[in-house]
């Protein structure tokens, strides 16, 4: 996988993971041109795309879209399943995701992608047991500082 | 806005008092996310930001690191809203590296994410990965695996490279599959440094636990595309995973969906199905399980077809086994005719793959096809197009490339654009049905495809009208009528057309615009002279105008003086000397004639290639005074030379040119006169030359004994005629009637005749295609193949002179190699080979149903009926790996006998000629002496070697032209090979022309590997320059090698081992340690320190070029692994 890209309906960016090095004005570039496109799709299309040299695999879970950049031999079907998986484990771990849980949280979204797939391969297939390498470095956390479920959140900036 | 930024502001003071609890430090993020949301504008937003990002760069200057952690994430928040926080990326390595545990996590994860490899600042996280990685804390040694398997850079990963050895042994599977993920990005950006470790790769794939295995699997399915034939004893570990996988008996951790472990199925199915490609033996164990694969991915999900799907595709990639493949098909309806979109794509993917194999499965679909072909969803579309390209024939050519038309005429994506427009030109070019339609089509190509348009496109277009077929009547029809056609375009209005169809079609009327007689040439200079006018058009398209008309300006000299007159003055300095060219041509019709002349027969042609017609003007301009031409790496020698500083007084200029003269074999010394002061060099000489006829300066063109060369322009000798393409009606209605009936009346009747029209003509075909490939058609234009693609390359006003000896050599050659030898060996098939009419194709079709041998050898020769250069692999080479007998030795000349040699080498040979090589290595260079030995009794005439490589610099020294080679000699040539950049390997190619019989010029390509240990010498110095050197060195590389430990004295048994393999000057060996120096030529040093470390070679490479001590520690690694 080249990249992984998380954007809402509204085209802002949600979460990106590159796993090959570009520079910023590219992958800026690249970001834009994407979201542009996989936005202006309609909903019975199919959720893959040839783009440049590489192949687009996106898929809407909600408001946000999630989108990965396979080369031209890899397994569409599969990448599809990899989305469709971490949304699995980011559903486990918030208990029923929504947007704003990766917008307030994203570092964690992020720790959970990192391991999940580490330098664009799968690396742990196993829901148990990437929830539960998350657990273990999250009981450090947990000792330092008080619990707060997003929920407050939503309160608290009254979009509930 | 105001009020947004005025509630953050006030918020501030707040925070900064109570910045201790944790609680706060989320809220901040929260405070920012939430006043961004609040926004409705870009601007307003931006000036948020800016304001929170200098905020934050206070807070950073600040000691206090409690803060930190909360910066970063927010850092993080910004630079993914897209601006710069590149200020908080050395206090991310800081949080990395001073942090507690929960520090350290959000440190590398912002490490892991603004930083790329190459960043520099990553060299700071090298030491802070090391103490992590040695740390007895889980949970720091997981979390540095996990950043060293996104981001490291490239130089330092010998240095943790041990640390990670290690970890595939640490008792927590999680630290042992990130490690083996961690060598797997190694493995991606440097192969060379973990060569070494591939047994521990082996551990990895048995490990007990089925992650770590997963993880091992990306390595080997990148090692194995590589190298499949070096994993071939895996086959059976992969088979058998696999069966346990599909069996069920992983944990139940690792279903999915209840399917078990597909990542690792699909994995596994990829590496098996590169394992298989062409090896029968590997396909048969893998037939078993992949048949069960088949049979228990049942579950109507995604998953399951994302598994069947690679099944489908290794089953086809493999060594056939027709139930299975019928299976596969019966597969691949389930996909095409699912409802769901995305198995739909996949069906057309796969499809797409297989039709190459059985074009009868297209035949199948075809209704679903068809309907794709008007989905609403582009991609969809695109990929139906894919499809039926790789169908495509010469029956249905004319609708399938109408539908890629119409596709791309409602297209804006560019990428698209290049990559179909592409394919219409190669359909057309294989299979158009006659000129008018070919030269539309590509009309249509050229103003769609536009200046995006890759540029081979337009040259194969214009090789193929300049070349043409055999038959000149044929050729000069489809000259005339794209003359027509684009007379009529430039009558109209021609300033929105691309530069590459206006330089196209100034090329096409400038040579063939004389073939038609009833459009007065006045008219085309007219049109051509209006071109040259617009604003729209480009100075490097005016040249080609301005070249065409040169060419037609013939007895038009009105037209054209004040022209010539008016350009004469322009800016651009190329079209300015085009111009004073066609001046004087235009005033002297008898030069004219003599540099154009019409319609001159081009086997007539002959080319000097040694530029011998020069040899009184350098002799005289050589008398004159005229510093001698030196070739490139003879100059490049000398200013490596003059790099030292020169400490004597300038000398008299006469001995230099008189040794350097001396050196050049062309003129005799004798001509240089004692008088000679003065030194110029060979350009200018050329410019005096060039000034009493025409300005030479700059022109590429080929010049010969009888004045200038105009190859293209006329055609081949005509030998027997082909254009099978030419359909005959009876054979479109019996592929008619061979298509299976669709379902009638549900159908709308539109839908079928395009069916009937899109799938003409798979069904006669398919039949045979079950094993190996469906021959293709023959072509209408049959392109007279490059014997090397140099000319292509050409790009300018004069691409379409072709170098000289492609012209040559593109002759008929087959006819001499199938009445010679060739007929006498396989006299059955022969006899279909050279009468290749359409008889010829049937003879083969008969031929494909016999047995495989018959098969096989039918379609040599059709090979060689159609290509009319015979281009031989190297198969001779492959079977015998080929000393050829010491006597060759003997022949080499005998100042080079003395050099230390390599063994001489057989090359390639054919029935006339054989050649080997041999490696000479002298101290600057590399000789590559071919020996051209001449197999039969009689004389071989005009024997030319010509050899390429991009990576070396190469010379001719001596012998690679030949007027004559007598029977049964050997003649010798050599070159002369400079490496400047170090690579691992080389690989030349070269090809050699020769004539048996006059006007039949054969060709024979030929090509090998060098490896950088040829061009690596001894740098003899003493312990003590060694040291000097060591400390003014800069790039370093260090590397564990294996010892040799089965001797004595290990370290001196080693070190000689690598000198032998490598010519390594051993320096000198104290105790356990020694020093070795090399150099690549006579260019950079490598200087290598070694140490003995237990059972291991400590190396330490060091040398002023970054990239030569990774080339020569490959090499040791081989050296070692294969004593």
């Amino acid at each position: 996988m080249q990249f992984m890209l998380l954007f809402s309906r509204q085209g802002k960016l949600r979460l990106q993971k590159w796993y090959v090095p570009l520079s910023d004005k590219e992958k800026k570039k690249i970001t834009r041109e994407l979201v542009q496109t996989v936005l202006a799709r309609k909903p019975k299309m199919c959720s893959f795309l040839e783009w440049r040299d590489l192949k687009i695999v996106y898929k809407r879970y909600a408001s946000l879209y999630f989108c990965c950049a396979i080369e031209d031999q890899d397994n569409e079907l599969i990448t599809l399943e990899i989305i469709h998986r971490y949304v699995e484990l980011l559903d486990k771990y918030f208990g029923s995701v929504c947007e704003l849980d990766i917008i307030f949280n994203f570092e964690k979204a992020y720790f959970i992608l990192d391991e999940f797939l580490l330098g664009g391969e799968a690396q742990e297939t196993s829901k148990k047991n990437v929830l539960k390498a998350i657990e273990q470095a999250d009981l450090l956390q947990e000792d330092a500082k008080e619990a707060e479920t997003p929920r407050s959140v939503l309160e608290e900036i009254g979009l509930t | 806005m105001s009020d947004v930024v005025e509630k953050t502001l006030s918020a501030l003071p707040g925070l900064f008092d109570s910045q201790t609890g944790a609680a706060r430090i989320t809220s901040r993020l929260r405070q920012l996310v939430k006043s961004i949301t609040e926004l409705t504008s870009k601007n307003e937003e931006e000036s948020l930001i800016k304001q929170e990002l200098s905020s934050m760069k206070e807070q950073v200057s600040s000691p206090n690191t409690s803060m930190m952690r909360e910066i970063m994430v927010r850092a993080m928040y910004c630079e993914m809203l897209g601006y710069d926080a590149s200020f908080t990326y050395i206090h991310a390595i800081k949080l990395a590296q001073q942090g507690g545990v929960l520090e350290k996590r959000v440190g590398y994860l912002a490490v892991s994410l603004f930083l790329n490899e190459g960043h520099e600042l990553l060299l700071l996280l090298v030491n802070t990965v090391l103490k992590d990685l040695q740390s007895t804390n889980v949970i720091e040694a997981y979390m540095a695996l996990t950043v060293v398997a996104q981001v490291f850079p490239k130089d330092m990963i010998p240095a943790v490279l041990p640390l990670l050895e290690d970890k595939l042994s640490y008792p927590k599977e999680i630290i042992r599959r990130k490690a083996v993920l961690a060598l797997y990005k190694f493995y991606l950006i440097a192969p060379n440094q973990v060569q070494h470790i591939h047994a521990k790769f082996r551990k990895a794939l048995c490990d007990r636990d089925p992650g770590v295995m997963t993880s091992s699997l990306h390595i080997y399915l990148q090692l194995i595309t590589e190298s499949p034939d070096d994993y071939k004893d895996l086959t059976g570990s992969f088979v058998t995973i696999l069966k346990q996988v599909v069996g069920g008996k992983l944990p139940v951790d690792f279903n999915y969906h209840n399917v078990p472990a597909p990542w690792l199925q699909i994995q596994l199915l990829r590496i098996l199905s590169l394992l298989g490609k062409e090896d029968r033996s590997t396909s048969e164990l893998m037939y078993e399980v992949l048949d069960e694969s088949l049979r228990r991915a049942e579950m109507n999900h995604n998953i399951t077809y994302a598994i069947l799907y690679e099944c489908v595709k290794a089953i086809y990639t493999i060594h056939p086994k027709a139930e299975l493949l019928e299976k596969a098909a019966r597969c691949i309806g389930n996909f095409v005719l699912s409802p769901k979109i995305n198995l739909r794509y996949l069906g057309l993917k796969a499809l797409t793959y297989v039709v190459q194999h059985d074009a009868k499965l297209a035949l199948q679909h075809q209704m679903t096809i068809i309907e794709c072909l008007d989905h609403t969803d582009f991609t969809i579309k695109r990929e139906t197009l894919e499809l039926l390209f790789r169908i495509t024939n010469a029956q249905n050519v004319t609708v399938i490339v109408e539908k890629m038309l119409d596709f791309l005429h409602g297209c804006s994506d560019e990428h698209t654009i290049i990559h179909l427009v592409g394919k219409v030109a190669e359909l057309a070019e294989k299979f158009a049905p006659d000129n008018s339609w070919f030269i539309q089509t590509m009309n249509d190509v050229f103003s769609t495809g536009g200046d995006l348009l890759q540029q081979d496109v337009p040259n194969n277009f214009l090789r193929l009208l300049a070349e043409g077929s055999e038959s000149k009547e044929e050729d000069d029809q489809l000259r005339l009528y794209a003359v027509n056609s684009y007379l009529t375009v430039l009558k109209g209005d021609a300033s929105h057309l691309p530069q590459r169809f206006l330089q196209v079609m100034s090329w096409v009327l400038g040579e063939y615009a004389h073939l038609q007689e009833s459009v007065d040439q006045r008219e085309v200079i007219r049109l051509l002279t209006q071109l040259l006018d617009q604003r729209s058009v480009s100075s490097e398209t005016r040249v080609w105008i301005l070249s065409a008309l040169t060419k037609i300006s013939e007895g038009q000299t009105d037209l054209i003086l004040d022209l010539a007159e008016s350009l004469s003055s322009s800016q651009d300095t190329v079209l300015r000397q085009q111009a004073q060219e066609l001046r004087q041509l235009s005033q002297d019709s008898q030069l004219y004639e003599w540099v154009l002349p019409r319609g001159a027969p081009w086997d007539s042609m002959e080319v000097d290639s040694s530029l011998s017609f020069l040899d009184g003007f350098v002799s005289e301009a050589l008398a004159a005074g005229a510093a001698p031409y030196k070739p490139p790496h003879q100059r490049q020698e000398e200013l490596c030379e003059d790099r030292a500083l020169n400490l004597e007084p300038y000398s008299f200029s006469l001995p230099v040119s008189l040794s350097s003269c001396s050196i050049t074999d062309r003129q005799s010394p004798t001509l240089l006169s004692v008088s000679s002061g003065l030194s110029g060099n060979s350009t200018e000489l050329s410019q005096k030359a060039g000034s009493s006829t025409l300005i030479l300066e700059g022109v590429k063109r080929v010049w010969g004994r009888d004045g200038y060369l105009r190859q293209n322009e006329t055609t081949a000798p005509p030998v027997d005629e082909p254009s099978a393409a030419v359909q005959p009606s009876g054979q479109q209605e019996a592929a008619e009637r061979l298509e299976p009936q669709p379902e009638p009346s549900t159908q709308n009747q539109d839908k079928l005749q395009l069916a009937s029209s899109l799938f003409v003509g798979l069904g006669a075909g398919s039949s045979m295609s079950l094993l190996g490939k469906s021959e293709a058609p023959p072509p209408r234009f049959r392109k007279k193949p490059r014997p090397h693609e140099s000319s292509s390359s050409s790009s300018s006003g004069t691409s379409e002179r072709s170098s000289d000896s492609s012209s040559r050599s593109s002759h008929s050659t087959t006819d001499s190699f199938l009445y010679g030898s060739l007929l006498e060996e396989e006299p059955a098939t022969s006899i279909s080979a050279f009468s290749h009419t359409p008889k010829s194709s049937t003879a083969n079709g008969l031929a494909q149903n016999k047995d495989t041998k018959e098969d096989r050898r039918a379609n040599t020769s059709q090979i060689l009926g159609g290509d009319m250069v015979i281009v031989r692999p190297n198969t001779f080479q492959d079977k015998h790996p080929s000393l050829v007998s010491s006597d060759l030795t003997a022949l080499l000349p005998a100042d080079l006998k003395d050099l230390p040699h390599s063994d001489v080498i057989s090359l390639t040979s054919d029935p006339s000629l054989s050649l080997s090589s041999c490696r000479l290595f002298r101290d600057e260079a590399l000789l590559l002496v071919i020996l051209i030995s001449n197999c039969t009794e009689t004389v071989i005439k005009d024997v030319a070697v010509q050899l390429t490589c991009e990576e070396l610099e190469t010379a001719s020294l001596r012998g690679n032209v030949m007027n004559c080679l007598e029977g049964n000699s050997t003649s010798v040539c050599h070159y002369a090979l400079l490496m400047d950049e170090p690579h691992t390997n080389v690989s030349f190619t070269g090809t050699v022309s020769y004539q048996t019989q006059p006007g039949h010029t054969n060709t024979l390509s030929f090509s090998g590997t060098l490896s950088a240990a040829d061009f690596i010498r001894p740098l003899v110095v003493s312990t003590e320059e060694y040291g000097k050197l060591w400390l003014s060195l800069s790039h370093d590389v260090k590397q564990n090698l294996k010892l040799l430990t089965d001797a004595s004295d290990p370290l001196r048994t080693t070190l000689n081992a690598l000198k032998d393999a490598l010519q390594l000057h051993v320096v000198d060996i104290i105790g356990s340690e020694g020093i070795v120096a090399c150099r690549l030529l006579s260019g950079a040093p490598c200087l290598l320190h070694c140490r003995v470390n237990g059972a291991a070679l400590a190396m330490w490479l060091r040398s002023p070029h970054p990239a030569l001590p990774d080339c020569i520690l490959y090499h040791c690694q081989r050296a070692l692994a294969q004593h």
